[in-house]
């Protein structure tokens, strides 16, 4: 039997290095589809030896997209080595900068990454739809996903020093208080990306009617959800406990503490793909398959504790009987987050003891394991620390947000790919469709490759005996 | 006038590098104006093209992919810019050096997996070499930007004169560790 394979090399405007390899049988019908992750750095090995206070620091450059992200999680995993609470205040800083990071990379990912999929077209000339061909169509809504991107940019500079790893988070809190004068300057910041959120979501939420087929095929199908909820079930990206739902949105376990994640979390390798797929254990590998992330944080929450974003997330709620299934909601879920985390920032810096001095606190190591976990813009993170009595690392181990993801992103090409890849007759645009269901996901593989690169779209219809049937090539 | 033909490549690094240059912000308009962006991880062409004015490289040479990869760039780009820390010393990927590639893996897939464990894919994915290397081990740089990540002022800076025609210094902007 004739057996021929289609390779999108590498997967475009996504984070990282990545590619889809899709099995199609004589006939030209879709049998297979996977998602491949093509690099690996190493981290949980080579931090080995160093000192555990230089984590935060190191771990951030996991990821240059998220990379308070990793600092929130590696903090939390060395507080508690130094089994310390860290002054409240220390604690809010932290929020703030995690919620300007939160805006900064879903801007990046909604605007610069997938707006041209919606805006010019799923179908259209490929050399021209990305965020420069929006600069030249659609100025002021690139000029919007700009500022917005470029307002939580700027607040994390302001709190740490510099917009892309900034040093201020450290064990046992932040390095600097913040002062009035940096307040007022990112309080000013907030009323710009309010209104430019608002705007988004107004013209998103109209147009998703153009996408009725997308939202029926990209990766809609159960699975489990599984994010950190605060308390009382509130939208938190920092603090709290892991909750798990399934599709008809009944809670399957709750009060999840970090140290308590390999309990409920199991790590799958597949051959073809650095990036590893962890499962809800107690349903085993691969049932047990969730989703985390904006969408999966909608769906396990009560409410999400902020006036305009409890609002929108009504409207939200009402898409789907159940729990909002279509993974293509990720970028809708992704847009209420961002409002959410503009009005929560404003809260939060209004608080009366935000100015505060006492934001860190200090201690040796107390402990020899330490696991911190936070809400990625992607989802969960989590962080485990081993180390020595001398405080220096003897191992790592990581879970980041696009791994949880792995089995249901792969189901989703699978998905889409069946429903679009008609192999006797390759179009460009059913290509961008299989690519633009792992955009929804937004994966961040630099992240899932603490654990590489670019060749050409090259897709080639080969029989058994190497005759090339049918050749398509972006160029 | 005809516009620049710039390229952006991603290799072993975080992508920090790549989000200093688009914290060049509104400057991206101004800069759309005059380059094209032929290929990188934010437009959709997939093969790295003939004729390319400016290659910005950011991250080490750390897979037989990158090694292939920084060749076919070389080949087909005027200029080549070594973007960041990782591209010019090899930094955080270079971390790696003094472990073995096997040990790197076990660790992943052998030591922290629950199921299949072993020794690691090797399927469909890129080997990794034995050593990440700085991008100028492998090929010659004709412009280096040290930082981590360097600053979307330092980037722009680089940019503004490469479109001039004049060679950068990007020194008083940018260090290692910046
Ligand atoms: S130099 Fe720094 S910012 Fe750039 S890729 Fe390397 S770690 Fe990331």
């Amino acid at each position: 039997m004739a057996k021929k394979q289609i390779v999108i090399d590498p997967v475009t405007r996504i984070e990282g290095h990545a590619k889809i390899t899709i099995q199609l049988d004589d006939e030209g019908v879709v049998e297979d589809a996977h998602f491949h992750v093509t690099q690996l750095r190493g981290f949980e090995k080579f931090c080995e030896g160093r000192p555990f206070r230089e984590m935060p620091s190191l771990m951030a450059r996991i990821c240059g997209i998220c990379p308070v992200s990793h600092l929130m999680a590696s903090a939390k995993a060395c507080d508690a080595l130094m089994a310390v609470k860290i002054p409240p205040v220390g604690a809010k800083l932290r929020v703030v900068m995690n919620l300007a990071q939160i805006t900064q990379s879903h801007a990046l990912s909604f605007f610069h990454l997938s707006s041209p999929d919606f805006l010019l077209g799923l179908d259209s000339d490929p050399a021209t739809r990305n965020i420069f061909g929006m600069i030249e169509k659609y100025p002021d809504l690139a000029r919007d996903g700009i500022r917005l991107r470029k307002c939580g940019q700027e607040i994390i500079a302001i709190l740490g020093g510099k917009k892309i790893h900034p040093a201020w988070v450290v064990p046992g809190g932040v390095s600097e208080p913040l002062d009035e004068e940096r307040r007022d300057k990112i309080v000013a910041m907030l009323p710009e990306a309010l209104e430019i959120i608002l705007r988004t979501l107004d013209w998103f939420k109209a147009s998703l009617k153009n996408y009725e087929e997308e939202i029926a095929t990209f990766a809609n199908f159960p699975t489990l959800f599984m994010g950190i909820v605060g308390e009382g079930g509130l939208l938190h990206h920092y603090d709290g406990k892991l909750r798990i739902v399934d599709s008809a949105r009944n809670i399957i376990k709750d009060g999840i503490e970090a140290h308590e994640y390999r309990k409920y979390i199991g790590e799958a390798v597949e051959p073809w793909s650095y990036l590893k797929s962890p499962y809800f254990k107690p349903l085993g590998y691969p049932e047990g398959i969730y989703r985390v992330g904006p969408l999966a944080r909608l769906n396990i929450i009560n409410r999400i504790g902020t006036p305009k974003a409890d609002d929108e997330w009504l409207e939200f709620r009402k898409l789907d009987r159940h729990a909002v299934m279509s993974s293509f909601h990720y970028h809708y879920a992704r847009l209420i987050e961002i409002l959410y985390a503009v009005e929560r920032m404003n809260e939060i810096l209004h608080d009366e003891d935000i100015l505060s001095t006492h934001v860190r606190a200090y201690a040796a190591p107390n402990c020899e394991v330490g696991v911190g976990m936070s809400e990625a813009p992607r989802g969960t993170l989590m962080h485990e620390y081993h180390i020595d009595k001398h405080g220096l690392m003897k191992s790592a181990n990581l879970i980041i947000a696009t791994g949880h993801n792995n089995l249901a992103m792969n189901r989703g090409v699978l998905q889409v790919a069946k429903h679009y890849v008609k192999g006797k007759e390759l179009k460009e645009g059913m290509l961008n469709r299989v690519e633009a269901v792992i955009r929804a996901y937004d994966p961040c593989l630099s992240c899932s490759t603490h654990a590489t690169g670019q060749m050409p779209l090259h897709v080639q219809l080969v029989d058994r005996r190497g005759t090339i049937l049918s050749e398509l090539k972006r160029n | 006038m005809s516009k620049v033909r710039v390229a952006t490549v991603w290799l072993d690094g975080c992508s920090g590098c790549h989000m200093s240059f688009l914290d060049q912000d509104e400057r991206l308009i101004e800069l759309a104006g005059l380059v094209e962006v032929v290929h990188s991880p934010i437009v959709d062409p997939k093969e790295f093209p003939e004729n390319v004015d400016v290659a910005i490289v950011e991250g080490a040479v750390s897979s037989e992919e990158d090694l292939h990869k920084i060749r076919v760039i070389r080949e087909r780009s005027k200029i080549l810019v070594s973007l960041g820390d990782c591209a010019v010393t090899s930094n955080v990927p270079a971390m790696r050096n003094p472990f073995k590639v096997a040990d790197i893996l076990k660790r992943a897939y052998g030591e922290m997996a629950d199921h299949n464990a072993g020794t690691g894919p090797s399927e469909v994915v890129p080997p990794l070499l034995k050593r990440a290397r700085p991008l100028h081990e492998v090929v010659h740089v004709d412009v280096f930007v040290p930082g981590c990540p360097p600053s979307a002022d330092a980037i722009y800076y680089v940019l503004s004169e490469l479109l001039a025609g004049r060679t950068p210094t990007p020194a008083e902007l940018t260090r290692f560790g910046a």
